[in-house]
């Protein structure tokens, strides 16, 4: 019987010739993550173990992006255990202010993860690594002590949902509305357990960045992965980039799949998920006129290089609305670097935008751009659970980054249309 | 186990961030991080609830972030047990990693009501419903997992594995 990558990917690491959902298996990791807010508490862990060494120096990635640089003391603290530890253990991916970026946009920009990988990171987004035809999926702080010494963890075989994209994407609609259209069709456990596989005769429009931003938003539908197969856009994305050799998994034309779900982009308009759940998504036309207090663009779902050219395109030689903050996160200092080259941050600057270096801060009302009662921010981020980016009598707002601009500009939820 | 609690329900979609505000994840002390439980749901939760009372919780319980810090809050502020419809795949996880007790039931979800008291023998997944004279069966864990919630959750049974364990 046929398989699917994800099932694939599990059996090649649990050195089985095959498995199917619901086996529990234990596997070999690739790549372990944890950044300042989760590593901690698992560094607790793994001195709980009794072992003094980590199973490999360069397979753990400790990346402190969550409340730096250091917003307080005790943030200051945290990092601190990060950086002691990597220097005690000998890690080689720790990456402190100035080398460091958001964790799902730096590692596959380092080449740190790649098709075929098997990864677990101490953050729910860790799943954005499907985009790269890998295996990867979010665990606790002791999942993750514990990969770090043994370099396995359990996992139960999911279920795969099939989704085929089809059609030609709409003007300005990108990898953004369509995971927010998705888990409005789905809802926010549509996915739950499962694994989110994108197909279809469309995906080869969708560009790498925007793979990155679908996968990232699997976890906003339950799901336990989201996962693409590997082309010829992935390729030319990981070539001379990897920094270990990939291995390529594609499904069988028989794999089987607890459901199959086609997508017409015919039918996919910019999307907007009000508050509180990603679930409550509107179409761009229902969402438009609503007065907006913030603009963030950034994070691991939307902070790369062509958010952030698309966000410059629709700004350019505009201003950002009087009495709206318009706050702009480059991923990682290789984005930061290649937005300025481009010359991106003078548009922004010009708009009256405030241009950051990388954090994931606001995303999860760390710091950066908290939100007061009553306030309300249009953000390209992953969620809008109630307080999230501050306040709990605050409001987030989700959208692409081309909708996020044109907000900016505007003052209220705005199509691109609207100002160019 | 035998738990004796009084029921304290919450709905559906109940996400990490409302369980553990993600400003108080500045440290990792647990007996910090339990004095937040639920805050941004109810601020006085941890005052209103008393040592060994249940969660009831409706669908998709702890979606969201990966964040440990949720189920240690959880677990030290007091709460025994969390019963829900379903939880999220991550805090499922989370909570037999660190050994919060958790049932899923639909039934119980369904049927408990806020202040109800209940009898909960864990090891059977039985919930009986005091207040109500009901009981409801919660789903059975697999044997890998019941393995782990005996052993006290997964680093003593990975201490017991590697050897490193204290005889």
């Amino acid at each position: 019987m046929g398989q699917t990558i994800t099932e694939k990917i599990l059996a090649a690491h649990a050195g089985k010739a095959s498995v199917k959902p619901g086996d529990l298996i234990q596997a070999k990791l690739d790549i372990v993550l944890g950044n300042d807010i989760t590593a901690p508490v698992a560094i607790n862990e793994f001195n709980k173990l009794g072992v003094d060494k980590v199973f490999a120096t360069d397979r753990i990635a400790l990346i402190p992006d969550h409340f730096t640089p250091n917003k307080d003391i005790k943030s200051a603290e945290q990092v601190k255990v990060l950086r002691e530890f990597a220097a005690k253990m000998g890690i080689t991916h720790f990456y402190d202010v100035g080398e460091m970026g958001v964790e799902h946009a730096l590692l596959p920009e380092m080449g740190i993860v790649g098709p075929g990988d098997l990864i677990i990171g101490a953050d729910s987004h860790t799943c954005t690594y499907g985009a790269l035809g890998a295996f990867s999926t979010g665990v606790g702080s002791t999942d993750m002590g514990i990969a770090m010494a043994t370099g396995e963890a359990w996992f139960k075989v999911p279920e795969s949902i099939k989704f085929v994209i089809k059609g030609k994407k709409k003007k300005w609609v990108s990898g953004k509305d369509l995971i927010l259209y998705i888990i409005g069709q789905i809802g926010v456990d549509g996915a739950r357990y499962q694994a989110m596989e994108f197909t279809g005769p469309a995906i080869k429009d969708f560009s790498i960045d925007e793979r990155f931003t679908i996968a990232n938003m699997a976890i906003e539908a339950g799901a336990k992965n989201g996962i693409f197969g590997v082309d010829d856009v992935t390729l030319e994305y990981v070539k001379g980039r990897t920094i270990r050799p990939y291995q390529i998994y594609e499904s069988d034309a028989d794999a089987t799949y607890a459901r199959t779900i086609e997508i017409d982009l015919a039918d996919v308009d910019m999307q907007v998920a009000f508050p509180h759940l990603p679930e409550n998504t509107k179409s761009i036309s229902e969402a438009k006129g609503l007065k907006i207090d913030q603009v963030v663009i950034g994070s691991c779902t939307n902070g790369r290089i062509e958010d952030l050219r698309i966000a410059a395109h629709i700004m350019k030689g505009k201003k950002v609305a009087k009495g709206v903050r318009c706050i702009i996160i480059p991923a990682t200092q290789q984005i930061y670097k290649q937005a300025m080259n481009e010359g991106l941050f003078n548009i922004f600057i010009d708009a009256n935008a405030a241009v950051s270096t990388p954090t994931c801060g606001p995303c999860l009302g760390g710091h950066m751009g908290i939100l007061a009662k009553g306030e309300r921010s249009l953000a390209t981020t992953n969620r809008n659970f109630v307080g999230r980016m501050g306040s709990t009598e605050s409001e987030v707002y989700l959208a692409s980054p081309a909708v996020a601009a044109a907000s900016a500009i505007t003052g209220t939820i705005s199509s691109p249309e609207d100002v160019i | 186990m035998n738990l004796n609690g009084k029921a304290w329900t919450v709905g559906d979609h109940i996400d990490t961030d409302v369980i553990i505000p993600a400003r108080y994840l500045n440290t990792s002390d647990p007996n910090e991080l339990a004095t937040y439980c639920m805050i941004d749901y109810d601020k006085d939760f941890v005052t209103k609830i008393k040592a060994g009372d249940v969660m009831v919780a409706g669908a998709n319980f702890g979606c969201g972030s990966s964040r440990e810090h949720a189920p240690i809050a959880i677990k030290v502020a007091g709460i025994s047990c969390v019963i829900a419809k379903t939880f999220a795949r991550i805090f499922y996880r989370n909570a037999i990693n660190i050994g919060l007790p958790i049932l899923e039931s639909a039934e119980a979800s369904e049927k408990i009501k806020e202040g109800d008291e209940l009898e909960i023998d864990l090891a059977n997944g039985k919930i009986v419903n005091v207040t109500r004279k009901e009981s409801y069966t919660a789903t059975a864990f697999p044997p890998f997992m019941q393995e782990l919630i005996a052993q006290g959750g997964l680093i003593n049974y990975t201490k017991k594995k590697l050897g490193t364990a204290k005889a």
